[in-house]
C-alpha cells in the first residue's frame, strides 16, 4: 500500500484534502456547493480545449474554471445565483462536447478527468499541484477575515464596507484555482465530495469557525486516506469510497445535532 | 472534402425534412422541451436549479446500476432519482443554504455510487453505454420506438406540475402565505420534486445531462424576465425551448458541410449556445427585478 508508485497518490490526495477542507468551509457557509460542482464539472472542457489547440491541460482547465467564475458571478449580479450557475455549468459543458466532437483521441482521458486516477498521478504532477495550493493558501490567508465575516454574516459585513460582490468574486475563484489543482489529480468527482461532505459534517460539530475549518481538515484527510487504502485492498474505485464515506460522516453530524437538541430539551 | 457544399449549403441544407434521424430528434425535443419548460418554470422560481441540475447526475447511479440487476436504464434512472429527490426534501427543509449543501451531499453520495456501478458494469458486463449517453447522450441517436415511453413519463410529469398548479404556485411565491392560506406546503414540495425527478429522468436519458438542464432552467428563466403572469411565462418558455431545439437541430444539421472533415457540431452544443444566447441578452435588456407572478 505504501509501495514507490503509491506514494505519489498519497502525497497529492493529502494536499487536495487540506485545501478541499479549507475552501469547502466557505462553500458550506456560503451555500456554494451548486459553484462548487459546475466548476469541476464543467473545467474539463478547458482540458478539452487544450488538448484540441495543443497546450497543456493545466492551462486549460484555469482559463476555463476561472472564466466560469467570472460568468456565475457576472450573472448572478442581475439574476438569481442558482440560474446563473446553471446557465454557466451547461454553457461550459456544450462546448467541451463542441470541442470533443472535433478530436478523436481525447474520450478515455475525458472519464479519468471525471472520476479521477490518483492512483496514476505521477511524480511531475505533484510539484505543481503543491503549488497552487500554496497560492490557494495564501490568498485565503490574506483575505481570511474578509471572507470569512461575508461568508457567516454576510449583512454585518456589509455594513462595515467589505463588499458582498468582490468577495463572491474572491471566493468563486478560489474555487476555480482549487478545481485547477485538483482535477487533473483526483477529478472533478472526488474533489467536489472533498469540498461538500467534510466542511457540511463539521460545522454539525460546531459553530466556531476556526474549528471548524481544522475538522473539516482532518475529516477530508480521514476521508481520503481511508478511501485508497480501502480501494487499494478491494480494487473498488475511489470515488465510491470518498462519496460513501462523506455521506456516512454527513449523516453521523446531522445524528449528532438530533441527539444534541433532544438533550438540551430535557 | 466537400467544398461544392459548403458554397452552395441553403438554410434547408438537402434532405433536411426528410430525413428520420431528424424527425425523431425534433419531435421528440419538443416534447422534452415543452415538459422542461412547464416544469422548469417552478424550478426556476422555487430556487430549485441546483436539485434540478443534480437529478440529471444522479440518475446516472441508477443507469449504470440497471444492467447489473438487469433492467431497462430508465427504470433505474427514474428509482434513483424518485429516492434523492425524496432524500434531499428530508435532508435540506430549513434554508436554501442547507438545501443547497443536502442537494450537494445526496449528489456526491450518488456519483461516487455512480463510479463503483460504472466499475462493476465494465468488469462484469462490458457495458459503459448509460453513463456516455448520458453524459453526452446525442438526440441524434434516439430510436423512435422511444416516443411512446417518452411520451408517458412527460404527461405523467407535466399532470402532476398541472393539477398542483394553483397550491405550488402559492408556495412558490410565499410559503408562509401558502400555509395561512390552507395548502400543505410540505406535501406539495414533496409531489413537485416527484414531477421534477421524472422529468429529468426523462429529458437526461434521452437528450443527455447537458440538455437536460439547459431545456429546463433557460427558457424559463428566460421568460420569468420577460412577462409578469406565471400563466404567459410557461407558454413563453415552452416556446422559447421548442425553438431552440428546433433552430438548433437544424444548424447541427447544417454544420456538417461547414468542417472539411464532414463531423459537424455537436446539437447539444447549438441548442445550448441559442438559450445561453438568449438568456444573456434578456438579463441585459430587462432591469433587474425579483421574479413578480401573479
Amino acid at each position: 500500500m505504501f509501495a514507490g508508485f503509491m506514494v505519489n497518490a498519497w502525497e497529492a490526495a493529502t494536499i487536495v484534502a487540506v485545501v478541499a477542507g479549507v475552501v469547502g468551509f466557505f462553500t458550506v457557509a456560503r451555500g456554494a456547493a451548486f459553484a462548487a460542482h459546475a466548476l469541476p464539472n464543467g473545467a474539463f472542457a478547458g482540458a478539452a480545449g487544450a488538448s484540441l489547440i495543443g497546450v497543456n491541460a493545466l492551462v486549460g482547465l484555469g482559463v476555463f474554471s476561472a472564466a466560469g467564475a467570472l460568468t456565475i458571478a457576472g450573472l448572478a449580479q442581475r439574476a438569481r445565483r442558482d440560474v446563473a450557475t446553471a446557465m454557466t455549468i451547461v454553457m461550459m459543458l456544450a462546448l467541451g462536447a463542441l470541442f470533443l466532437s472535433q478530436t478523436t483521441e481525447y474520450a478515455p482521458a475525458m472519464f479519468s478527468l471525471l472520476f479521477g486516477e490518483v492512483l496514476g498521478v505521477n511524480t511531475n504532477q505533484i510539484l505543481p499541484t503543491a503549488a497552487i495550493a500554496a497560492v490557494c493558501v495564501v490568498i485565503i490567508g490574506v483575505l481570511f477575515r474578509p471572507l470569512l465575516l461575508s461568508s457567516v454574516l454576510p449583512d454585518v459585513a456589509q455594513a462595515k464596507g467589505v463588499s458582498s460582490v468582490r468577495m463572491e468574486l474572491a471566493f468563486l475563484l478560489l474555487v476555480a484555482l482549487t478545481t485547477t489543482m485538483a482535477v487533473p489529480v483526483v477529478g472533478s468527482l472526488l474533489i467536489f465530495s472533498l469540498l461538500i461532505a467534510p466542511a457540511a459534517a463539521a460545522r454539525c460539530f460546531t459553530n466556531k469557525p476556526g474549528r471548524s475549518i481544522t475538522l473539516a481538515v482532518l475529516i477530508a484527510l480521514v476521508t481520503v486516506w481511508a478511501a485508497i487504502a480501502i480501494s487499494f485492498q478491494t480494487n473498488w474505485p475511489i470515488g465510491f469510497f470518498v462519496g460513501t464515506i462523506g455521506a456516512l460522516t454527513y449523516a453521523s453530524g446531522r445524528i449528532w445535532v438530533r441527539y444534541r437538541s433532544r438533550n438540551r430539551l430535557a | 472534402m466537400n467544398s461544392v457544399s459548403i458554397k452552395s449549403a441553403a438554410i434547408f441544407a438537402p434532405g433536411f425534412f426528410a430525413n428520420g434521424p431528424v424527425h425523431t430528434a425534433l419531435l421528440i425535443g419538443s416534447v422534452v422541451a415543452v415538459v422542461s419548460a412547464t416544469v422548469g418554470t417552478f424550478t426556476v422560481m422555487r430556487g430549485q436549479s441546483f436539485a434540478g441540475h443534480a437529478l440529471s447526475d444522479i440518475g446516472t447511479a441508477g443507469g449504470a446500476a440497471a444492467p447489473l440487476i438487469p433492467v431497462p436504464s430508465i427504470y433505474g434512472f427514474v428509482a434513483v432519482n424518485v429516492v434523492a429527490a425524496a432524500l434531499m426534501d428530508l435532508l435540506g427543509v430549513r434554508s436554501p443554504r442547507a438545501r443547497d449543501v443536502a442537494t450537494g451531499i445526496v449528489l456526491g453520495g450518488a456519483l461516487g455510487l455512480a463510479a463503483l456501478f460504472l466499475y462493476e458494469d465494465t468488469t462484469t458486463t462490458s457495458n459503459t453505454g448509460t453513463v456516455a449517453t448520458v453524459l453526452f447522450g446525442s438526440i441524434f441517436a434516439l430510436q423512435s420506438s422511444l416516443i411512446p415511453v417518452v411520451a408517458g413519463f412527460g404527461v405523467a410529469a407535466l399532470t402532476i406540475t398541472l393539477l398542483l398548479y394553483r397550491p405550488l404556485l402559492l408556495s412558490s411565491i410565499s410559503t408562509d402565505l401558502a400555509a395561512t392560506k390552507g395548502v400543505r406546503v410540505r406535501l406539495v414540495a414533496i409531489a413537485y420534486l416527484l414531477a421534477l425527478a421524472v422529468a429529468v429522468s426523462l429529458s437526461a436519458l434521452t437528450i443527455g445531462a447537458i440538455l437536460s438542464t439547459a431545456l429546463l432552467i433557460g427558457p424559463a428563466a428566460t421568460a420569468l424576465r420577460l412577462v409578469k403572469r406565471t400563466g404567459q411565462a410557461l407558454v413563453l418558455a415552452s416556446g422559447i425551448g421548442v425553438a431552440a431545439v428546433g433552430l438548433g437541430v437544424l444548424l447541427a444539421y447544417d454544420s456538417v458541410s461547414w468542417t472539411d472533415n464532414g463531423q459537424g457540431w455537436p446539437v447539444s452544443f447549438f441548442i445550448v449556445a441559442l438559450l445561453f444566447g438568449t438568456y444573456v441578452i434578456t438579463l441585459l435588456v430587462t432591469r433587474h427585478q425579483p421574479h413578480r407572478n401573479a
